[in-house]
């Protein structure tokens, strides 16, 4: 298969998607950690919606509540108080099972530390979340996928074989297998030199691009942003501030005021 | 999701195979159980089997007593005759072998002029019809079969183990004085490979009457007519034979001849099995705490899996899976490697004395069945908690570093002071009942221990840091730093530190245990032998219990130096349907060599023992409502009946009773009682060990020892017993070694990054190294702190309620010092390799180490 027929493939793919809700709906989140004297409040009343097809990026300093914000949009949390809808289903109070069947159907996850199983070649590693969902994967789907992501002649691989940036490759085929509604990335290039970091980033780029692949990226980095459609940026457990595709300049300004203030 | 499972397991091989072992041992000892007892009750049916092969029925004399020496009554020439006259008999001969009793007993003197005999084995001496084949349980292998008054055929096995050859002479002890055979061939017993220590001298059938001092036969074979039925038979038989004789089929004669084999096999059996269920309890601790540590330190990797869409159903799956899949693997090493072991055990017997005899191995469906289901088991029921831990590791853990799972509330030590109660409660049930031995109590015992030990194992933790903090003196005395850092390491996760001592503290709780109560029981029978023997020399039958020739008793009068030698006869009788110990003693003399514990009589009472007087032990007097004067009828075994007066009552101690039951004078005994063997003859006097050796020359089955050397020897089966309980108990002690093993393996691996922060600031290579072995040390010596004092309470409770039998607690300093050091030498062993893995790390890697 070429290039054009795959990209074809691709926006075919985009077609199924449904635009119409936010893939993702916060509304006043807080999240207190702790209680009495030593509590800390983590998110102090948050609420955004993360359009579909969109890269949305979330900035702040440490301690400014973006990953506390990133584990409660996921379902791996629970807020404190407000609500949390993903593809339309109010997740604060879903139960384990159901949270489960959620994670399966609409949620992808790409993590700082790549989070490979090491017993397992890439090519089981990308389909795990269908082995574990009990599903057959499409074959021409998931060759297209290995083929997106550069991973056709790494497939027998274990990840002790592969670098850091091919690692990263692999969690991002894993996290696109089932097409999440959304995938959640946390820091993904966090753990890797600039030249692999642009290369990632890229490839998350275009996941969104071709496949209109809603993405929420957490990331400290002002370079990572750059990509992203809209850039959130968090402050003491609020956002401060919001940026549509903004420039490098424009986001290294944006954190400069929000960590002043 | 299996495949991740499965693959998991295999990355992971060399961890994977130390979990395994710990199941392994007690499976082996399950399967090993199985295969030697079933063994041996093959070999045991191939003798009775082989016995009545072309046999349709067999005329025994009926058993009137259990345990007889003299055996049971015979069966006379005259009923031969008659059952060979009957119309439906084909052939019919009688023959001397008792394979159960002692009647047919005769010993064959080895080349260095001593009895051949391991302790305990039979020594048969039979009398065979050799004319008629088709009843002959032995094959010819070489030579003839015996012909006159001078010949003897032996076993093939005790031909070739004692170098005897078919022309040698050989000597043979039977019912009097040694005397001189030929032997003139050899024969093997059936299809039987070894008889275990058993030998067989076998005799023409006069010969062996005159040997054994039998009349007639103990069996009769006999085959129908062709067409008649076997039934018929016996039936046309049973009319011919006198009501001292019974008559049966051939298989029903084989079973009732293995009765009492049986319930001896199944007895090692269940014995065995125990030791394999100890192993397999302790393997299950060493599984929990293994599997425990392992899912800890896959946090990260089985929250991955739940944030990827496992539930926490396919994660209790996967856990499982992987229990089941060690389970299996280690029961099917366990299962071949009992092969193994049951030759081992079946050694193990022998060197304690005890040979058993062998065929080519069994290998039943049960060994298989029961070793499989039971290893898997086990192994998924200990890894079913940490299975459930896995399942409560949040998805959040994935990308929280340092990530522990929520623990719920720690429900261990409460349920551990709980389950201690109940134990405590059970033992006391069983031990101040006043009624240990029964099996309601002995269950209670084993089942209060048990569950003892599970409480323990609960609370443990708590007592860790304490235990630690005392244990772990020396370690900080004498390791410096490394022992510092080695003690805080050890309490760093108390419930991994109390879970791998609690499998070192099963096994020493039982040895300890094991050898308070053997000390206990060592005194009671010393005490028992010497308040009743005054005598300064005792003559025994060379294995101590059973009973020899009375000529040796007379024997031992000429040797110089003897002023007194009063012989005690004995067997078994019969009152009503009871069974009673008969003695026969002098009344002239006994009282000088025995000290009577007197309820109604004194020493003149002996002096009223003519043919009809009789002493009863009190127990026996109470049961069967006996008082002084009252008259009652003793039968012997071949059921000749004697009327008797109770003429004085004493009391032996309730152990090692020297003269029990009835007590007769030495000529009414010798009336009553066909075959006449002492059990004992006691010698006063200044006799040389030389001079009573001369004197019991002639008779190889009998010994003189000073009362000393009796007293030890008596007591010297509590020795053998106590080292076949330290031989099987290491076997669980083994298993915990693994745990210990493990637990160090895996905390080296968990810390590798911390290990490494240690050596770059300093620590040595050999700190490292003496760090990681007083971690152990530390946790072994937790194990004993925790075990002994286990083992000494549960003796303490089972030596009260052993009072009455005069047994008193003691503690066995010696051997809990040696506990404590081997406890340590235990802990030093399963370091090594844990600790050079520290030391060898390379410090660079282990820092980046993630």
């Amino acid at each position: 298969m070429n290039a054009a027929a795959a990209a074809a493939a691709l926006s075919d793919e985009r077609v199924l998607i449904d635009h119409s809700p936010p893939a993702v709906a916060a509304h006043a989140v807080t999240r207190r950690y702790g209680e009495g004297d030593t509590a800390v409040d983590a998110l102090r009343g948050v609420s955004l919606e993360v359009p579909g097809g969109e890269l949305t990026a979330v900035m702040g300093p440490s301690g400014s509540g973006k990953s506390t914000l990133m584990h409660i949009l996921a379902g791996l949390d629970q807020p404190t108080s407000g609500s949390v809808e993903i593809a339309g289903i109010e997740i604060a109070t879903l139960k384990d099972n159901e949270l489960t069947k959620l994670r399966r159907r609409h949620i992808g996850f790409v993590f700082q530390f790549f989070n490979l199983l090491p017993m397992l070649t890439a090519e089981e590693n990308v389909l795990l979340p269908l082995t574990i969902a009990g599903r057959k994967p499409e074959r021409p789907w998931f060759q297209q996928l290995l083929e997106s992501v550069g991973l056709q002649d790494r497939r027998k691989h274990r990840p002790s074989e592969l670098s850091g940036g091919q690692q990263q490759r692999v969690a991002i085929a894993r996290a696109l297998v089932s097409r999440p509604t959304v995938l959640f990335a946390d820091e993904p290039t966090g753990n890797l030199d600039s030249a692999t970091s642009a290369e990632i980033l890229e490839l998350v780029r275009r996941s969104v691009d071709e496949l209109g692949q809603t993405t929420v990226m957490v990331t400290h980095d002002a370079v990572a942003a750059t990509i992203a459609d809209r850039v959130l940026f968090l402050a003491d457990g609020q956002i401060a501030k919001s940026l549509a595709r903004p420039s490098q300049a424009e986001v290294i300004d944006a954190i400069q005021e929000v960590t002043g203030q | 999701m299996t495949g991740v499972a499965l693959k998991g397991l295999l990355a992971r091989r060399v961890r994977a195979v130390l979990t395994a072992l710990a199941i392994v041992l007690g499976v082996a000892m399950v399967s090993g159980s199985f295969v030697l007892t079933d063994t041996i009750s093959k070999a045991f049916d191939s003798i009775f089997t082989s016995s009545y092969s072309h046999t349709d029925a067999v005329v025994s004399g009926r058993k009137l007593v259990d345990y007889s020496n003299g055996g049971n009554a015979t069966v006379s020439e005259a009923v031969l005759e008659r059952i060979r006259r009957n119309r439906d008999v084909g052939a019919a001969a009688g023959a001397l072998i008792d394979l159960n009793g002692d009647s047919t007993h005769a010993n064959l003197i080895g080349r260095d002029g001593k009895a051949i005999q391991s302790n305990g084995n039979p020594t048969f001496g039979f009398g065979i019809d050799t004319s008629q084949p088709r009843f002959n349980p032995l094959k010819l292998k070489e030579g003839h079969w015996a012909n006159g008054p001078h010949q003897v055929v032996i076993d093939a096995e005790t031909a070739k183990k004692h170098h005897f050859a078919v022309g040698d002479k050989v000597g043979v002890a039977a019912s009097g004085p040694r005397e001189s055979f030929r032997i003139v061939g050899t024969a093997t017993y059936g299809d039987v490979k070894s008889l275990g220590g058993a030998t067989i001298a076998v005799f023409t059938i006069p010969t062996a009457q005159r040997l054994l001092d039998l009349h007639g036969y103990s069996v009769i074979s006999v085959a129908a007519k062709p067409g008649v039925s076997a039934n018929r038979l016996i039936s046309e038989l049973k009319r011919e034979v006198p009501a001292t004789a019974r008559v049966r089929t051939a298989k029903e004669q084989a079973n009732e001849d293995k009765k009492g084999v049986a319930s001896f096999i199944s007895f090692i059996r269940g014995f065995l099995l125990g030791f394999g269920g100890i192993a397999l309890f302790v393997g299950a601790f060493v599984i929990f705490n293994t599997l425990s540590i392992t899912v800890a330190q896959r946090t990260r990797e089985l929250a991955t899996l739940r944030t990827l869409g496992a539930s926490r159903r396919q994660v209790l799956r996967s856990v499982v899976l992987e229990s089941f899949a060690i389970g299996l693997v280690a029961s099917v090493i366990g299962l071949v490697s009992g092969f193994g072991l049951a030759r081992g055990l079946s050694s193990l017997f022998g060197a304690l004395g005890l040979t058993l005899p062998q065929t080519s191995s069994v290998y039943a469906t049960h060994t298989f069945v029961i070793s499989l289901i039971l290893g898997v088991l086990v192994t998924v029921l200990a890894g079913f908690v940490p299975a459930l831990r896995a399942t409560r590791v949040p998805p959040i853990a994935a990308v929280r570093e340092g990530a522990v799972i929520q623990r719920k509330k720690r429900l261990g030590p409460v349920a551990g002071v709980i389950l201690f109660g109940i134990a405590s409660a059970l033992i006391a049930y069983a031990t101040l009942g006043g009624h240990l031995g029964s099996g309601k109590s002995l269950l209670a015992l084993a089942g209060g221990a048990l569950l003892g030990l599970l409480g323990v194992a609960g609370f443990a933790p708590v007592l860790v840091t304490a235990l630690a903090a005392v244990v772990g003196i020396p370690a900080k005395r004498l390791g410096g730093a490394a022992g510092r850092l080695a003690t805080d390491n050890a309490t760093r996760n108390p419930a991994r530190t109390a879970s791998t001592a609690a499998a070192l503290m099963i096994g020493l709780a039982l040895v300890t245990f094991v050898a308070a109560l053997g000390k206990g029981l060592h005194g009671s029978v010393d005490r028992a032998i010497n308040k009743q023997v005054t005598a300064d020399w005792v003559v025994t039958s060379q294995n101590g219990w059973s009973a020899f020739p009375a000529g040796a008793g007379r024997a031992v009068t000429k040797a110089p130096g003897v002023t007194l030698a009063s012989d005690i006869r004995s067997d078994r009788g019969r009152i009503g349907t009871a069974n009673v110990n008969v003695n026969g003693v002098e009344p002239a003399t006994i009282a000088r060599v025995y000290h009577f514990d007197w309820r109604q009589g004194s020493n003149a009472t002996l002096a009223s023992l003519d043919g009809h007087g009789a002493l009863v032990k009190q127990r026996f007097a109470k049961k069967h409502h006996l008082a002084v004067g009252d008259a009652f009828t003793l039968r012997s075994p071949a059921g000749k009946p004697v009327r008797l007066t109770v003429a004085g009552i004493f009391q032996p101690p309730q152990v090692m009773e020297v003269l029990g039951g009835v007590v007769v004078s030495r000529q009414a005994f010798d009336r009553t009682f066909t075959r006449r063997s002492n059990s004992l003859t006691l010698i006063d006097g200044s006799p040389t060990q030389a001079g009573l050796d001369r004197a019991l020359a002639a008779f190889p089955d009998a010994k003189a020892q000073t009362k000393a050397a009796y007293v030890k020897a008596q007591s010297s089966f509590i020795n053998t017993m106590l080292n076949l309980l330290y031989v099987l108990l290491a076997l669980s002690v083994i298993v915990s070694l693994f745990g210990m093993l493990n637990t160090l393996v895996l905390s080296v691996f968990e810390r590798t990054r911390e290990l490494g922060m240690l050596r770059a600031v300093g620590m040595t290579r050999r700190q490292a190294r003496r760090m990681v072995r007083h971690e152990s040390v530390i946790t072994a010596l937790i194990g004993a702190a925790l075990g002994l004092p286990l083992g000494i309470m549960l003796a303490a409770a089972v030596t009260h309620a052993l009072g009455k039998y005069g047994v008193t607690f003691s503690l066995p300093v010696a051997s809990l010092v040696i506990f404590t050091v081997a406890a340590m030498v235990a802990g030093i062993l399963a370091a090594i390799a844990p600790a050079r893995r520290a030391s060898r790390l390379n410090v660079l890697e282990a820092l980046k180490y993630e």
